[in-house]
């Protein structure tokens, strides 16, 4: 995204971005009221006031919207009361989701690596695959989930693969696309001078194009880890799983869970940001090395 | 069989003059751009001797960088005969025979200034020992032995133009090309980098082919200036520069030093009014 | 271009045709039949030739050889992809052949066309339209305070990273079964991107060009109108695009979580569980249509507004 990572969003914007936070919060405190009002009150007697209104919405069981502190009691309660082997705490079904995400996430790397490299030196795969990778990243793939499961199921597949399977398919496009550019990104001048060296194939990959390709590469792997994050979560959808974040948001909805609902949500958000901050981490150890700049 | 052998001391005229590094004879070379041919060179003859500096001048469009490209074996002549050591270039560089140096700097930003130089040697497989004696050598010939630890991007533009000399000379080759290594610095740096490179020159004894479009930088340098000129690319004329062996900037200010300037401006004249 | 890459396509094609015929002929005795040689032999006169013709057309320049390399690649996989399922009598719950998948497109098109409307034309492009408009909106209206920028932009890209599509149990909650929760889902997709890639737009024209437009003391409008946003556009094409494969996804994953009894989401979702595979085909054929045909179209749109865009000039 040309967007991404502007100087705006790098400068000092943490009390921006506090007071944008508390703003949020504010808003939703009121939206609470306003969205749970009809229901609260039901419930209160003749002639409460306003301020009994607002606890009441404030801490329904099944509010239209939670109120933040509401979700946070819940995120605490599921995270911290059970151990986190049990099917009852939140850290149990992230780790189901995440450990899919991140399964697909390494065959995402390792079949969109080698794809590249087919790509970069062999002319037939630039002309005839390329354009089919370009194109599928147009494509709503994530379409294909319930048949993979379903397909996967009958054959007696269930469980981590069929969902490392699909979050690994729709990672592998964006890592794909990024690496064939990243491996092209040496200018024709760096390229000659290995050429002058009489270097062999290998070592320009591995001393010119590889090293170059690193740039490109952590850019479309943060794209990727949203992706196959979302696809870990679909992919629990339509065999009605019991664990995983997919699991959780469908049970919620289900039995009218709201606060399990959000709960979830704000997890699934925290393991993406997770997977972002694992990202920027490896970026910058891998950048240290080369004097702060990849 | 026996006209072969009668014919034998007729050819002799072909046969490579040992001390020539470059020997050019009735060099062509056609591009094919989309359907379009465009002749970049047309009938080049030119020999150079061991341990002289030659520049070759002329417009943009006359072929100078090409005629360079094709010593290095970046490009293939399209008839004519090209050897480099008496070899084919393919030969040549296969036998890394020579350094080149870019318009630009072409350094890899990942890697800090020693390790650029060590990069040929690394391909080239020298040990390790080696390719660090090697690389603090020839960053202290270029006044950058300070700068071992830095990164390309923390150096300025001549600095990094300095640094790809360093490395196109860290593998001890006997011809240095240089294609307008100094065209992107501003003029006083420039002055400074011709000072170096000419020092740099006569301390090594190597031959130097230089690519330039500036008459001062070319007659400051060089013992023989080839003038070329555009569409299709040939050479014009060749002036044997007979300045001093030892030279200083505030050469550039005596009669001697003009006078082979306008030979070379009125040279790239002639070459204009072709077309 | 040369005339051998023709030959080649047109020799791969009637083999690749036979051969499709061969092994309908050969499958139904057990695995092959008698014809199993001349399947066998067929196809891979078919394989070598296709081969040797995308040899030919990816050595050459031009649209057409462009073009014509990965149409053929394309076409080598399904056919691949019929000539194994039929030769081997892959299950059709496992994986029907393309041919199935044709029939079923044609059968069900009343019913393809149907889910179509209720999921693009309705949920998407209200979706979109909201979405990438509220986004724009936004964007214009925070220009203007620096402090918001700060705050509004980390937490765009923030958001705009997460698994967003998880809302689409609430939002079928607040707006009901119907297409106006997949919309919604869509709106909450396409805000972010269209908010970050306008701002960052919008800081995009250079400072020379801003000192002009201050030099003629033109006001904060005139300098947004005549020089900002077309400057902008670029960004916001980006955005444009990315949200139309967001909002179709959004759509789909959406209706996967509670629908009435229409849309592509809901039909492949159901058909998968019912193993009716043909028609989850030609539903996620669907799906891909109107992915690439959208992107396509603003793809072209954009070329023709900006065309003065660095990324285009080469190119005409």
């Amino acid at each position: 995204m040309r967007g991404g990572r502007t100087s705006l969003a790098r400068e000092g914007a943490t009390l921006p971005l506090i007071a944008v936070i508390l703003a949020l919060i504010a808003v939703w405190y009121v939206g609470a009221v306003a969205l749970n009002a009809p229901q609260a009150r039901e419930q209160l007697a003749e002639g409460a006031g306003f301020r009994d209104l607002a606890a009441a919405t404030w801490s329904m069981t099944r509010p239209v919207l939670p109120a933040p502190h509401q979700i946070a009691v819940e995120l605490a309660r599921s995270l911290f009361t059970h151990p986190i082997t049990s099917p009852r705490s939140l850290v149990y079904h992230a780790w189901v989701t995440v450990s899919a995400a991140l399964a697909g996430l390494g065959f995402a790397l390792a079949l969109g690596l080698l794809l590249a490299i087919g790509i970069v030196h062999v002319r037939l795969l630039d002309r005839s695959l390329m354009p089919w990778v370009i194109a599928s990243q147009t494509v709503p793939v994530l379409a294909i989930a319930p048949m993979v499961v379903v397909v996967l199921g009958n054959l007696g597949i269930t469980g981590l693969l069929p969902k490392a399977a699909i979050a690994g398919y729709l990672a592998f496009f964006p890592i794909t696309v990024g690496m064939v550019k990243g491996l092209r990104a040496p200018d024709p001048l760096q390229l000659d001078l290995m050429r002058t060296y009489d270097a062999r194939a290998m070592q320009v990959f591995s001393l010119l194009r590889f090293p170059a390709s690193l740039g490109f590469l952590f850019p479309s792997l943060r794209i990727a880890v949203t992706l196959a994050l979302v696809g870990a979560i679909v992919a629990e959808l339509p065999t009605g799983a019991q664990a995983g974040l997919g699991a959780r948001l469908l049970a919620g909805s289900y039995y009218g869970q709201t606060v399990q609902i959000w709960a979830a949500l704000f997890m699934a958000a925290a393991m993406s940001m997770l997977g972002l901050a694992a990202v920027s981490l490896i970026e910058t150890l891998a950048a240290r090395r080369r004097g702060g700049r990849l | 069989m026996t006209e072969v052998a009668l014919l034998q001391p007729v050819m002799r005229d072909d046969l490579v003059i040992p001390e020539a590094v470059v020997s050019a004879r009735d060099v062509s070379l056609v591009f094919d751009a989309g359907g379009q041919r465009v002749t970049a060179l047309s009938g080049v003859d030119l020999t150079i001797a061991a341990g002289a500096f030659v520049s070759l001048i002329g417009p943009s469009g006359c072929g100078k960088t090409t005629f360079l490209r094709a010593i290095a074996d970046l490009e293939r002549p399209s008839s004519g005969q090209l050897l480099v050591n008496g070899m084919t270039p393919a030969e040549a560089r296969r036998r890394r025979a020579y350094g080149y140096v870019f318009q630009a700097p072409a350094l890899y930003p990942w890697r800090n200034v020693a390790r650029n130089v060590m990069l040929p040697l690394e391909i080239m497989g020298l040990p390790r020992a080696e390719r660090r004696a090697r690389a603090a050598r020839y960053l202290g010939l270029v006044g950058l032995g300070d700068f071992a630890r830095k990164f390309p991007w923390q150096l300025s533009g001549g600095m990094q133009q300095r640094v790809s000399i360093a490395r196109a000379l860290a593998f001890e080759p006997k011809l240095l090309l240089m294609d307008e290594p100094f065209g992107a610095l501003d003029e006083i740096t420039r002055d400074g980098l011709n000072l170096h490179l000419h020092e740099l020159w006569r301390r090594t004894g190597m031959t130097v082919v230089f690519v330039t479009h500036s008459i001062p930088e070319a007659v400051f340098l060089s013992t023989r200036i080839v003038v070329m000129s555009a569409r299709p690319g040939r050479v014009v004329e060749i002036i044997e520069n007979d300045l001093p062996a030892t030279r200083d900037l505030d050469l550039r200010e005596t009669s001697a030093f003009l006078a082979v300037a306008h030979r070379v401006r009125e040279a790239l004249r002639a070459g204009h009014s072709y077309d | 271009m040369k005339a051998a890459p023709f030959l080649w396509t047109a020799l791969g094609l009637v083999g690749a045709t036979l051969a499709r015929f061969a092994v309908a002929d050969a499958a139904p005795g057990g695995m092959f039949g008698a014809t199993l040689g001349a399947t066998l032999a067929l196809a891979a006169i078919a394989v070598l030739a296709l081969f040797l013709a995308m040899v030919g057309f990816a050595r050459g320049e031009g649209w057409f050889a462009r073009l014509a390399t990965p149409a053929l690649f394309g076409f080598l996989l399904l056919w691949l992809w019929e000539m194994l399922v039929i030769g081997f009598a892959v299950p059709f719950v496992l994986l029907p052949p393309p041919s199935a998948i044709a029939r079923a497109f044609g059968a069900h098109l009343a019913l393809l066309t149907q889910d179509f409307a209720q999921t693009y034309l309705h949920a998407v492009i209200a979706g979109y339209a909201l979405g990438c408009g509220a986004g724009f909106l936004v964007a214009l209206a925070i220009d203007r305070s620096p402090f918001l920028k700060r705050g509004f932009l980390p937490m765009g890209n923030m958001i705009s990273a997460m698994p967003i599509v998880g809302i689409a149990p609430i939002m079928v909650m607040w707006f009901g079964f119907e297409w106006p929760s997949k919309a919604a889902v869509v709106v909450v997709m396409t805000f972010f991107p269209m908010l970050v890639n306008t701002t960052a737009g919008l800081a995009e024209a250079g400072a020379i060009e801003r000192d002009l437009m201050q030099s003629y003391a033109a006001r904060y409008g005139a300098t947004l109108l005549k020089l900002r946003l077309p400057a902008a556009l670029p960004h916001i094409f980006t955005a444009l695009k990315l949200n139309s494969t967001l909002a179709l996804i959004g759509a789909v994953v959406a209706e996967f979580f509670g629908t009435p009894i229409l849309g592509m989401g809901f039909r492949i979702s159901t058909e998968a569980a019912k193993m009716n595979l043909d028609l989850v085909w030609a539903t996620i054929t669907v799906a891909a249509l109107a992915g690439s045909l959208s992107f396509g179209a603003l793809a072209l749109l954009e070329r023709a507004v900006t065309f003065w865009h660095p990324s285009f000039r080469g190119s005409s």
